[in-house]
């Protein structure tokens, strides 16, 4: 381990790459692509709190006016739809886009243009769905969509067209990136880099790719369907003409399940690598973690009816989803288990990353247990619509997602930035959010067993639900202490915080072997890989070339110096990205009643991103 | 520990090129699998919808079924519909004969593809003498028949569509209306996508010639051109042949 820790000096990390705001429209940079995804989240992370602020301030007591209904219902929906879709999923983006060519040692994504389109429709897609409700006209259907609610019959407002059209935007912006990353994975790993050699969290990103690519386009088919019948008169959700009012559902979850690995598999995967950086041991049962994480993604599409056991499916159909649903929780179990045999006897270093690292562990347990609660069916319907299932997603989405993202977030930062958080922020910022969290989400579970429905805008009082909801909106208040701190620690840090090594944690991993921040072309030379932790088991200057030959006059050289082929910036995919969205949201003027307004804008995007398209495919990658 | 000393296999790959791909094919060649992997599950959903839905319609017309408006009766003949005014008798929709004629054009199709990706990568070939051997091994000749065939299925789609409507079934008919326009729909515009591509191929071909080494820009044409074929097979025996 003495070897591992000889830096290749970052003295002048700075590296020649342009700044500036077209440079960062145009970009084509994994890294920098990596970087958009997350300060738009962190941006949509704060909109979805100051949304979840305003229901706590509703709840605190009974019979509150704060908002009316309809700007609760908004409100809901608005905060589910905001923390899945723009804030965990596009945080575990930057992640993607940053870790997964620096893990398995290339340049950059296989397509790199593409990835920048995925972002920009991400953006855009995002502004569809959020901008609405500074109008009141948010989608008010739940995060869930269900139709037949949300057909013209029951929901004739603008507001649920804004959702269909979004999701649909922002489906394309991961599937797209879906199909870049899973092509990047398997074919531009480094020489020696096998499939068993990859880091965990290239691991779990690349099963995550995959429920992607196959969960997606079943609900682009439930949005299709609903975009039909809301504009064109179908009627696939119409019950009068005998449709199933559970075909909603079924393509929902089978979409909604796999969804809820999406959003927790990256974050196992970071807290994989954190975890065995600061106890100074390899990963406990490495391959029983690759088999686990890819059963997971395999089970997740065996389960979805386990959130329909209240709707009558019968007790076959019940009985197996069950089983399925508990099924589940051995691979995950199995990963418990690693991760805490992984810190066992190890030398643990309690930075903030390792302490959101565990306490992802301890409350992701808290929320595997109250899932394996409902996934017993007659126990479900006791809870299912009730504060109990509130309370079971938020442990496993924000002490599970969001704190693995954390850990992420601190352990990764120097790589990013090329600075150190603070530590002493840091943990304040742990130890507010942690107890926070469970301040808020721990009081619910009784809320939920005492009675108290979901989505409900006010309650009356004496049913024993104000005390909880006091805890609970007090608990939402102090996230929002903690999220300043973070907020103040990641803004002055990125600016003025101490300069960071290559390889301030003494990580194994390849990315740690780079300067930092990493220069545009990642490796000067692409190295051979001989071990799963390459930086505790071979010799830094084995892995990239040593300072006199990657430095020039005190600084690192440039792409054009090493000989190494980039690719150009270039603006074509924002513009597609812009036009493919004007066009899908141009039939929100037949909603209107305007075809002709409709069909103009629609055939000039169409016309205008064809153009776009044949300019990006005929120009010169690099 | 001088790095000099160590002796650098991959200098090679550094200068000026792209390391070789860990597979040794070509990234786009696994991303449009990938891609195909998806679709899979979008025409899945699709068909599953339209067998969901099969004969929970409660108004007609039906596929395989004769339907009077007016007494609301079924029957696999016109006679079982008993005394029903002309005006008020809707015949079974799909036309298998048809639709036969127009699945054999797209298969064949299909192979005028496996023509058309022989012809490019034998293009650097010597040149055979006779003039019909010369238009045999032409890679214009067989993207043109390949674009062409799938041309003709989509007129046969349009004449499928137009008839149907005069027929009294449209989108908004029944959930047979809704479900089948959707899913040959976004078939046919899988196709219309295809003939679109093969036309670019085309426009490529005649400004300056497809060479063995653009095989790779065919061979994905041809991926995507083959899985848009069988799922119409697919299509055609769940929808048309399973009564």
């Amino acid at each position: 381990m003495a070897t591992m820790a000889a830096p290749i000096s970052a003295t002048s990390a700075e590296t020649s790459s342009p700044s500036g705001i077209w440079s960062w429209l145009t970009t084509v940079d994994h890294k920098r692509i990596g970087i958009l995804y997350l300060v738009t989240a962190v941006f949509f992370f704060c909109w979805g709190g100051l949304e979840a602020l305003v229901i706590r301030t509703q709840l605190i007591g009974p019979n509150m006016k704060i908002v009316n209904a309809e700007q609760y219902n908004q409100l809901f929906t608005m905060h589910g739809t905001t923390m899945v879709f723009l804030v965990i999923m596009p945080l575990s983006s930057a992640f993607f886009n940053f870790l997964i060519p620096l893990q398995i040692g290339a340049r950059d994504v296989a397509f790199p243009r593409l990835n920048a389109f995925s972002y920009w429709v991400f953006l855009f897609g995002g502004i569809v769905i959020t901008l609405p409700i500074l109008f009141g006209l948010a989608p008010n259907g739940g995060w869930f969509g269900y139709a037949p609610i949300t057909t013209m019959a029951y929901s004739s407002g603008y507001n649920i067209d804004y959702w269909v059209l979004g999701l649909q935007i922002l489906g394309v912006a991961s599937l797209a990136a879906a199909f870049n990353f899973i092509t990047t994975i398997i074919n531009m790993r480094a020489p020696g880099m096998h499939l068993m050699r990859m880091p965990i969290f290239t691991w779990m990103s690349f099963v995550v790719q995959f429920l992607v690519i196959l969960a997606f386009p079943v609900i682009t088919v439930a949005l299709v369907f609903l975009m039909f019948d809301r504009f064109f008169g179908t009627n696939f959700y119409t019950i009068a003409a005998g449709a199933d009012p559970l075909l909603w559902q079924h393509l929902f979850w089978i979409f909604g399940h796999p969804e809820v690995y999406i959003l927790i598999l990256p974050a196992f995967g970071l807290v994989s690598e954190v975890l065995p950086t600061f106890s100074k041991k390899p990963l406990f049962g490495y391959p029983v973690m690759v088999y686990s994480g890819m059963l997971i993604g395999f089970l997740g599409f065996g389960v979805w009816a386990h959130h329909m056991f209240s709707v009558g499916m019968g007790p076959v159909a019940d009985s197996v989803f069950s089983l399925t649903t508990m099924l589940i929780a051995i691979p995950t179990g199995v990963k418990i288990l690693n991760w805490v045999s992984t810190m066992w006897g190890g030398n643990i270093r309690f930075t903030t990353s390792m302490m959101f690292g565990i306490a992802l562990v301890a409350m992701f347990t808290v929320g595997g247990i109250s899932g394996i609660m409902h996934s017993s069916s007659p126990a479900d319907l006791q809870q299912t619509d009730s504060y109990f299932v509130v309370a079971h997603f938020h442990y496993v989405l924000f002490g599970g997602a969001v704190f693995g993202i954390m850990a992420g977030v601190y352990y990764y930062f120097p790589k990013m930035t090329g600075r150190m958080m603070s530590e002493t922020i840091g943990k304040w910022h742990f130890w507010v959010f942690f107890i926070a969290m469970n301040l808020t989400f721990f009081p619910m579970h009784f809320a939920g067993l005492y009675g108290m429905p979901r989505r409900i805008y006010t309650y009356d009082a004496g049913q024993g639900w104000e005390t909880f909801n006091v805890m609970s909106t007090a608990g939402a208040y102090l996230q929002a202490v903690g999220m300043l701190l973070f907020l103040y620690n990641f803004i002055t840090s990125w600016r003025s915080g101490p300069k960071a090594g290559n390889n301030p944690w003494g990580a194994p991993t390849l990315e740690w072997a780079l300067p930092s921040p990493v220069p545009d072309y990642n490796f000067a030379h692409i190295p051979t890989i001989t071990s799963r932790y390459p930086l505790w088991d071979q010799k830094a200057e084995e892995l990239v070339k040593s300072e006199s030959e990657t430095t020039i006059d005190g600084r690192l050289k440039t792409a054009k110096e090493l000989g190494i082929p980039m690719p150009f910036p270039t603006i074509r995919p924002l513009i597609a990205a812009l036009l493919m969205c004007t066009m899908i949201c141009s039939v929100l003027f037949i909603h209107a009643g305007n075809l002709p307004l409709a069909l103009t804008i629609g055939i000039a995007s169409f016309l205008g991103l064809t153009f776009t398209l044949v300019s990006w495919l005929t120009s010169a990658l690099e | 520990m001088a790095s000099a000393a160590i002796p650098d296999p991959h200098h090679a790959a550094d200068a000026h090129s792209h390391p070789p791909t860990t597979t040794g094919l070509n990234h786009r060649k696994i991303a449009v699998w990938a891609f195909i992997g998806s679709e899979c599950m979008l025409f899945v959903s699709l068909i599953s919808t339209y067998l969901i839905y099969k004969g929970r319609s409660i108004a007609g017309p039906y596929p395989h079924e004769w339907w009077c408006r007016a007494t609301n009766t079924i029957g696999k003949t016109a006679a079982e519909l008993g005394t029903c005014a002309p005006a008020e008798t809707f015949k079974p929709i799909l036309n298998i004969p048809v639709t036969s004629a127009s699945t054999f054009v797209l298969l064949m199709s299909s192979l005028a593809m496996v023509l058309a990706l022989a012809a490019v990568e034998n293009a650097d070939k010597p040149k055979p003498t006779g003039t019909w051997e010369n238009i045999l091994r032409s890679s214009k000749t067989w993207l043109w028949v390949t674009a062409i065939l799938g041309t003709t299925f989509l007129g046969f789609q349009a004449y499928e569509f137009t008839s149907f409507v005069h027929e009294g079934l449209t989108i908004r008919t029944n959930l047979f209306g809704s479900s089948f326009f959707t899913l040959t729909g976004f078939h046919g515009a899988h196709v219309t996508v295809g003939v679109l591509w093969l036309l670019a191929l085309l426009g490529i071909d005649y400004k300056r010639g497809l060479k063995p080494a653009d095989a790779l820009n065919v061979d994905i044409a041809a991926l995507y051109w083959h899985f848009v074929d069988v799922v119409w097979i697919a299509i055609f025996t769940l929808l048309y042949l399973i009564q």
